[in-house]
């Protein structure tokens, strides 16, 4: 009965500040936070141990909407920002939000370090296709013919960007894609993401309904993915690149690579020791 | 007095061969008691390529190089002419090269130096396994005094590892070249020393960094790697290890100064190094720490700008950027070394200044200091240690009452909340944020904020480490050169030479650039009528700002040259001159 007390310590509402969301009405982004609290609630993680870290977005907001520690940083960055500090205090809960403009763009070559790197993270990233807080602008996941943005009225022309594919190729240790449509699934697959070891990926269609209206229909097309979860990257990879973006809901891999996780090992040397291979 | 030096470069094509070789050199002197200087100079070349060392021996604590050097060893004349700038030679120098390599480039010659040769191949050549470095290393040393046993027992500790054989062999060399110098012109010789005057460190200026910032308590390290800075981060990373600390390699700029923000505000002291190029990458984000007010420290071993520049050579220009760089108004500390030695002070300095006030501290060094390797009087130990303001217990017993991380405070200075510490959990923002951190958009917070942010940084003691002021006879004496960071070196030996000529001035060297000290500087200036100003930028950036910034006498002149060439002390001692004439 111990056990049970325990996970009933927390409910998802003690994981949420009394902020009230700048988001528009309809914005993927409210479920996610749900997700995020609820998950939190399910792993019974006392808030002051968690952070979460941010860049510059819609879906950067989140940090300031929850009740544990946050760090809301520059567009981009939030990747850099999340390892220092779980390279720095290893016991901590890190989580990073932020947006596919954040990620995969400015914070494009951040990105592929974290995953290389493997520091245990739990990555949530929003991607709708589109820059919302600048008021729409194609992003690195948008479709190259859409004509939705005055800044390419005939569209990018450019092949949106793979994030699990490429987060795969660069060695992330666990890949999921959910939708914010169904936020029940996705706060199991964030409590998954939290709790396997290294650098986890989650990809959550989360529509923008004022810049992409034609996302609302998201939720009417998203199937769940009917592949199990594998250790095999270049098999993820394959399944990834053959299908349509919409398989959701599953967990599609599961890596062993062990986190980077450098030891503050105190090895009873002293600064005076190391003034004294100055002295002559 | 005037101090009693000698000094030489050993240049060549040998790339790293010619540093070692110097390196040797100074080790020798420092087993003889003296002190000494060297700093090095080399092509853009990875491996190879031309390469000087430039020495200067003395018998006391020494902070500059010479005007000329009494001797260039040159082991051959590859490229040799491209350092004829930085190397002045007189009439009363010594050239000596070696025959096998023909005659002296003409670049080298203007300054009518004497010449002679030495034939250091063929002398190497008799000995088995003979080098034409040690032979050349045996005339330095016959010349200007070195003993023997001295370069004897460095080359013991040297090729320890590779067996007597090998040691043998140096030593014949070397005392091959000892023999050979007796057919050589004269140079200065030092006097030999018994019982130096105290403990004396050999060390360089990216070493001291190094240390300076351990000594301050600072634990994490992200590291991108960047001429001339490299070596600071190379010299931490097993020293951190061994004091419980951890350097991470960053995929860049961008990354190093994002992750030890992410470490400073997990509660741990953080820093990175960094060169011009790399403190423009990381700007934007020094800008968020001054927001979300997470201190942490930067070094910018400065070389040659703008874009890559020259990036083995030297420059005081990384100033404006320092200072002005960050958009938005963002009060946050700029401090920077003046010698070898005080790169140790001074950034223990900066990480204390950074903890105490949680915000953001550069430091700037720069090639020529950093990668100069002195022989000083050991550096007194520093009292500074990172004290952050930590907020501990929740403000709980009121009910609704929420934990402030930005409160309006006296001092400006929040009790910070480190992440897991129960009841103060709270969001760190870039945004412009009301006292508890939330995004705000109004007017009053940000002026409260800014203000607060501000007065944090300007009601701070900073004591009498603001600068160095120093007189030939304490308030005697109507003028002053005012400088910052390696140009000191050059202007501390000028004012030796002027008050040993009988003329009284005094030197005030800034090691505080911001926030500015006009109080302390009036102070400083007291009976001050002229002033010149000392910097090696092209644009004289450093005069421009005391022009804004502090009431200067109203004969002040700005004496400033690009980089990489550093003032010899003549240069100053001229305006001095001039003005007493």
């Amino acid at each position: 009965m111990e056990s049970c007390a325990q996970t009933k310590k927390y409910a998802a509402k003690d994981y949420k500040s009394d902020l009230k969301p700048i988001w528009c009405p309809g914005c993927g982004d409210y479920t996610v936070l749900n997700a995020i609290t609820r998950a939190l609630a399910e792993l019974a993680l006392p808030p002051e141990e968690v952070a979460v870290v941010s860049g510059i977005g819609c879906s950067s907001r989140i940090p300031a909407y929850t009740s544990v520690y946050g760090f809301h940083g520059v567009h981009g960055r939030a990747l850099p920002v999340a390892t220092g500090l779980k390279l720095a205090r290893p016991e901590l809960t890190v989580l990073v939000t932020g947006g596919d403009g954040d990620g995969f763009s400015i914070g494009g070559n951040h990105f592929l370090h974290a995953c290389r790197r493997n520091v245990d993270l739990t990555y949530i990233v929003m991607d709708n296709q589109v820059y919302g807080m600048t008021k729409g602008q194609a992003s690195p996941t948008t479709a190259p013919d859409w004509e939705g943005s005055k800044l390419t009225p005939e569209g990018t022309g450019i092949n949106p960007f793979q994030p699990l594919v490429v987060g795969l190729a660069s060695g992330a240790n666990f890949v999921a894609r959910v939708s914010s449509s169904d936020p029940v699934n996705m706060a199991k697959i964030i409590v998954e993401a939290i709790r396997h070891p290294g650098f986890s990926l989650v990809q959550v269609l989360s529509p923008c309904v004022t810049f992409r209206p034609e996302q609302a229909e998201w939720r009417d097309i998203v199937r769940t993915a009917v592949v199990d979860v594998t250790d095999d990257a270049a098999r993820a990879a394959r399944r990834l690149m053959t299908d349509d973006g919409f398989n959701v809901g599953k967990v599609l891999y599961k890596g062993s690579r062990p986190p980077f996780r450098p030891e503050f090992e105190n090895t009873n040397g002293s600064v005076a020791e190391l003034e004294a291979r100055f002295a002559l | 007095m005037t101090v009693q030096s000698v000094s030489l470069v050993i240049a060549g094509s040998g790339g790293a061969g010619v540093v070692t070789a110097g390196s040797l050199l100074l080790e020798a002197a420092a087993k003889a008691g003296w002190y000494a200087l060297m700093s090095r100079s080399s092509g853009p070349q990875i491996r190879g390529g031309e390469a000087a060392a430039m020495l200067r021996f003395a018998t006391e604590p020494i902070m500059s190089h010479d005007d000329s050097f009494h001797l260039l060893m040159a082991i051959d004349w590859e490229n040799i002419g491209r350092f004829s700038a930085e190397i002045p030679l007189v009439e009363a120098s010594l050239i000596v090269g070696d025959p096998t390599h023909g005659p002296a480039p003409v670049a080298l010659l203007s300054g009518k130096p004497r010449e002679a040769a030495l034939a250091m191949t063929d002398i190497a050549g008799r000995i088995e396994n003979g080098r034409p470095n040690m032979v050349a290393l045996g005339a330095i040393a016959a010349m200007i005094g070195l003993p023997a046993e001295a370069m004897q027992a460095v080359v013991e500790q040297h090729l320890k590892r590779k067996g007597q054989a090998a040691i043998d062999a140096s030593m014949a060399a070397f005392h091959a070249g000892i023999a050979a110098a007796a057919d050589l012109p004269a140079i200065p010789k030092l006097p030999a020393v018994g019982a130096t005057s105290g403990p004396r460190w050999s060390i360089t200026g990216n070493e001291a960094t190094g240390l300076g910032v351990i000594r301050g308590g600072v634990r994490f390290v992200a590291a991108y790697p960047i001429t001339p800075a490299t070596e600071v981060l190379e010299w931490l990373a097993p020293s951190l290890a061994k004091v419980g600390g951890v350097l991470v390699q960053a995929e860049d700029e961008l990354a190093s100064i994002n992750q030890i923000i992410g470490a400073s505000y997990g509660g741990v002291p953080a820093m990175t190094a960094t060169s011009g190029p790399g403190l423009s990458l990381m700007i934007e984000s020094l800008g968020l720490a001054v927001a979300a007010e997470v201190p942490l420290v930067v070094v910018d071993v400065m070389r040659v700008g703008p874009s890559t520049g020259i990036a083995t050579k030297s420059e005081q220009s990384d100033l404006n950027i320092a200072v002005y760089g960050l958009h938005g108004d963002a009060p946050h500390i700029v401090v920077a070394a003046n010698s070898v030695a005080d790169c140790l002070f001074t950034t223990q300095w900066a990480v204390h200044l950074a903890e105490a006030m949680q915000t953001p501290t550069l430091v700037l060094t720069d090639q020529a200091m950093g990668q100069a390797r002195a022989i000083v009087p050991r550096p007194a130990e520093l009292a500074f240690i990172g004290q952050r303001l930590v907020a501990t217990a929740a403000p709980a017993a009121i009910e609704g009452e929420r934990y402030k991380r930005y409160a309006v405070t006296a001092s400006g200075v929040s009790p910070m909340a480190i992440p897991g510490t129960a009841g103060l959990t709270h969001t760190a923002d870039g945004l412009e944020h009301n006292e508890f951190g939330t995004p705000s958009s109004q007017a009053s917070d940000h002026q409260a904020q800014m203000d607060k942010r501000s007065r944090k940084l300007t009601q701070f003691n900073y004591g009498d480490h603001w600068a160095d002021i120093e007189d030939a006879e304490v308030g005697a004496g109507d003028t002053a050169i005012i400088t910052w960071g390696s140009s000191t070196g050059p202007a501390r030996e000028a004012l030796r030479r002027f008050s040993d000529a009988g003329g009284k001035a005094r030197l005030i060297s800034v090691r505080l650039i911001a926030p500015v000290q006009p109080e302390k500087m009036a102070a400083a200036l007291k009976g001050i009528t002229r002033a010149v100003v000392v910097e090696q930028s092209h644009s004289g950036q450093f005069y421009r700002m005391l022009r804004a910034f502090y009431d200067l006498p109203k004969d002040t002149r700005s004496l400033h040259q690009a980089g990489p060439l550093a003032f010899g002390p003549n240069r100053i001692l001229e305006q001095l001159n001039a003005w007493s004439s």
